[in-house]
């Protein structure tokens, strides 16, 4: 392959990484606070049609990833009051919110089904696109792509180097002892569910404005996307660097069983398109294998230094969910 | 800075908490706070720290009268709280922990935060590393960076609610110091405990509790006897020593080797007699845990014969062991002895040996009901156990026992208990050895295990004493085993040959 095509299909990658993204960097987000919104996959779907009927009516595409974040930012809403105010399972309203808004989607999508309408236009970034294989692969993207590669690291930043941050994973660690430290834990994991909620929504608009123009209901192969992020959420181990690199690598590997489809014709479509989802799963496993009792057992017959050198690598990769998660809280 | 608390009441619905309390704790000085469980302690120290308001009542500090409606109103007013649990992050950095939770700029300003740490820890003598994780220390690391955490946001009073429990004897001495550190700087210290031993060597004035009434105050030369009697409104005895007379073997241990990834416990041999109370003693985590799990089948062995009543158990499962009566009691009551969210009449049908397919729920109740008030728990057989406390739930468990028993297996059996929950307890348990069962049981309480030990085995990083002889052993002497010294240094000489897991 030239390395050209190469770095066009790459740079691909990146920009069909975008919805994802979005999605994994909202649930990450609020799952942090101690909120597990499982409506994912409903609200991407919704978001996706109702940010391009708006855009389809208003011309504005604008206008179109508000009502993204909009819709996003209300399901979100629904979760919050449900399981905060109401104290009841995420689990449950969450699961049915995906089914409702996924259904809602297609039912209301029926008037804009497969029309034309606007899409965020290409835009190189001056400058940067120039400079060689790196502006080709992340500088001659759009809009919505550049702010999917900034919200990885603000989102970051926010997580780990901001006091309200540090705060934030108080609060989905143990609440109990974040409201003894001056958090109004419930207000917080209101904010956070909501915030969360509107970014996930962006990825619905990412999808139907930007990586695949326009609404085809359930032929747009966006159906699935939100249990996707879901599971990245844990991959990633609520960290939104590692979170972003699940999300591009299963990009990577969807693109992968593409391109190599017509490389390797002796191998079935299938395996190809089943394939990134087990090797997610190996990841995951490979990830966490420090918790395994054998491995900490391996690793006392070490020398010491290597011992500890691994340990440190360990413990890095090692990934526990916020110990609050999906648990209401009550200040006494 | 001086704290008063006038006039405070607090109820829960029937529940009269707080009744009347006046108590006024001078800067500088120490203040015991001592009742057994429920007394009120820890209502009272709540509502001073923000959790609970009082129905009535007023807190003035320096003389002025504070409204203070919670956690952080309370360190806002310069009063801190210590939870017996320290309410900290565990998966967390030490320092991250440290500055959750301080007001400050919206960059964490995690430099000028680890310096002031560093002078602080000094100041204390603590040596905490802060860039280690929260779950990677100990109950009294915790329970130090928390002081360390607390002074940093300006507390003058400090409310530490039952620190010594689940912390070793050195933890303890390095807490005292700190206490009396933080009382020369003229902070106010409230020290809760129900540990007469704790309160008498330390505090410079003693309150008791007992039904929420403050009883009365006591300051130093202590006169025990005076507080059992303030603290249960009567004087109780402790049960005396009573081996069981017959010679039979229930377990013989010859040269028993137990590893896991962090410690090498090498050939330990002991033969326990019927009746016998062996004491398992040593800092947390020197092996005694481990070597106690290894009598009851629950650990892999290396090396070694487990013989139970004359057979050879080595190897077989927890499962086999149950089937030869040995039973084991877990620390973590609720963890692994009890099943949350399961009441009592269910845990006796499940602890009943399983026959049919239906529950017969009548004859649950009734004998869930018999065992209740036969064991004294304070609850009934529709009760979960998660709503019963500490002491009922070890009594619970006790209970569950089945009664053909010839080896019992303790961990920390009173831990967090009151006097006389822990004298009901061993009396039990007693009761039961002189019907011929013997007990292993660990403990950090050094007065637990002189008091109703007959023999004593000592942890040390893996090493072990041969059983020493209760009666023979002091408080001094047993602390400086356990900590380390007045081992002998040739091995093979007195103390069986062992080594310590780094690096080998």
């Amino acid at each position: 392959m030239e390395l050209n095509t190469l770095l066009v299909g790459l740079a691909g990658v990146l920009a069909a990484a975008a919805p994802v993204l979005f999605a994994v960097i909202g649930e990450t987000i609020t799952e942090r606070a101690g909120i597990i919104n499982l409506s994912l996959n409903g609200t991407v779907l919704l978001a996706a049609m109702g940010g391009f009927t708006i855009a389809y009516k208003t011309g504005s595409v604008p206008l179109g990833f508000l009502a993204g974040m909009l819709i996003g930012a209300i399901v979100a809403l629904v979760i919050a009051f449900s399981s905060i105010t109401l104290k009841q399972s995420q689990v449950a309203v969450g699961f049915v919110l995906a089914l409702a808004c996924r259904d809602l989607a297609y039912f209301l999508g029926v008037p804009v089904l497969n029309q034309s309408g606007p899409r965020l236009p290409g835009w190189s970034i001056p400058v940067l696109k120039d400079i060689p294989v790196i502006g080709t692969l992340f500088f001659k993207q759009d809009l919505i792509t550049y702010l999917s590669y900034l919200i990885i690291f603000l989102a970051w930043l926010w997580i780990f180097h901001t006091r309200p941050g540090l705060m934030l994973r108080g609060i989905g660690e143990r609440p109990a002892a974040a409201f003894v430290r001056g958090a109004n834990v419930n207000r917080m994991r209101y904010i956070y569910t909501i915030i969360g909620g509107a970014i996930a929504g962006l990825a619905g608009p990412a999808y139907s404005l930007s990586v695949k123009a326009g609404w085809m209901g359930t032929q747009s192969g966006l159906d699935g996307i939100g249990w996707i992020a879901l599971s990245i959420t844990i991959f990633g181990g609520w960290n939104p660097l590692r979170a972003a690199f699940g999300a591009y690598l299963f990009a990577f590997l969807q693109w992968l069983g593409l391109v190599l489809q017509s490389k390797l014709p002796g191998i079935p479509t299938q395996v190809l398109q089943v394939a990134p989802f087990p090797l997610m799963i190996l990841t995951l496993l490979l990830v966490n294998i420090s918790d395994a009792e054998w491995v900490s057992r391996m690793l006392a017959a070490m020398p010491e230094r290597t011992r500890r050198a691994l340990m440190k690598l360990l413990r890095a990769l090692r990934a526990s969910p916020p110990a609050s998660l999906g648990v209401p809280f009550e200040s006494e | 800075m001086n704290v008063e608390l006038k006039d405070i009441y607090k109820t829960f619905g029937a529940v009269r908490a707080n009744v009347a309390i006046n108590l006024t704790i001078p800067a500088g000085t120490i203040q015991g706070i001592l009742g057994e469980n429920g007394a009120g302690k820890s209502t009272l120290m709540k509502i001073l720290s923000g959790f609970f308001r009082a129905d009535k009542g007023q807190i003035l500090l320096e003389g002025q009268p504070v409204i203070i409606q919670s956690p952080a109103d309370a360190i806002k007013h310069g009063i801190g709280m210590l939870h017996q649990d320290p309410l900290d992050f565990p998966p967390m950095r030490v320092i991250d922990d440290f500055i959750l939770g301080r007001k400050g700029n919206l960059p964490m300003g995690q430099a000028e935060a680890v310096q002031d740490f560093k002078k602080l820890a000094e100041q204390f003598s603590f040596s905490l590393d802060p860039e280690t994780y929260v779950d990677s220390l100990t109950v009294g690391e915790r329970q130090q960076l928390e002081i360390l955490r607390l002074i940093w946001l300006g507390a003058r009073v400090l409310i530490f609610d039952e620190p010594t429990t689940g912390i070793s004897a050195a933890q303890k001495e390095k807490l005292f110091a700190a206490l009396r550190l933080l009382a020369s700087q003229g902070k106010a210290v409230l020290f809760v405990s129900h540990k007469l031993e704790d309160v008498e060597g330390l505090c410079s004035s003693v309150a008791v509790l007992r039904q929420g009434v403050l009883v009365g105050e006591a300051k130093p030369p202590y006169v025990t006897k005076q507080l059992v009697e303030m603290m249960f409104g009567k004087a109780i005895s402790v049960g005396a020593r009573n081996p069981c007379g017959v010679e039979k073997e229930i377990v013989s241990l010859s040269k028993l080797s137990v590893e896991d990834y962090r410690l090498k416990v090498r050939d330990v041999s002991l033969t326990v007699h019927c009746g016998e109370v062996i004491g398992l003693a040593g800092m947390e985590g020197s092996g005694q845990g481990l070597f106690l799990r290894a009598v009851g089948g629950m650990t892999r062995t290396v090396g070694g014969k487990i013989l139970i009543d004359g057979r050879d158990l080595t190897g077989r499962s927890y499962q086999t062991f149950k089937a030869h009566d040995v039973a084991f009691l877990p620390a973590a009551r609720l963890e692994e002895g009890l099943v949350p969210g399961l009441n009592l009449t269910e845990h006796f049908i499940l602890a009943e040996e399983p026959k049919g397919f239906f529950i017969n729920w009548e004859k649950g109740r009734l004998l869930a009901q018999r065992r209740i008030s036969e064991f004294n728990v304070r609850g009934t057989p529709a009760n979960t156990v998660e709503s019963l406390s500490g002491g009922n739930q070890q009594r619970a468990l006790l209970a569950l026992l089945r009664e053909q028993l010839d080896l019992l297996l303790l961990e920390h059996p009173t831990r967090g208990l009151d006097i006389e929950s822990t004298i009901y307890i061993w009396s039990k348990l007693k009761l039961r050895c002189k019907q011929g069962m013997s007990i292993f049981f660990v403990s950090s309480d050094l007065e637990e295990i002189l008091q109703y030990s007959d023999r004593v085995m000592v942890f040390f990083s893996g090493k072990v004493t041969p059983p020493i002889e209760a009666a023979t052993l002091t408080t001094e002497k047993l602390g400086e085993l356990i900590g380390g010294k007045g081992w002998p240094t040739k091995p093979g000489e007195q103390v069986s040959e062992s080594t310590s897991g780094k690096g080998a």
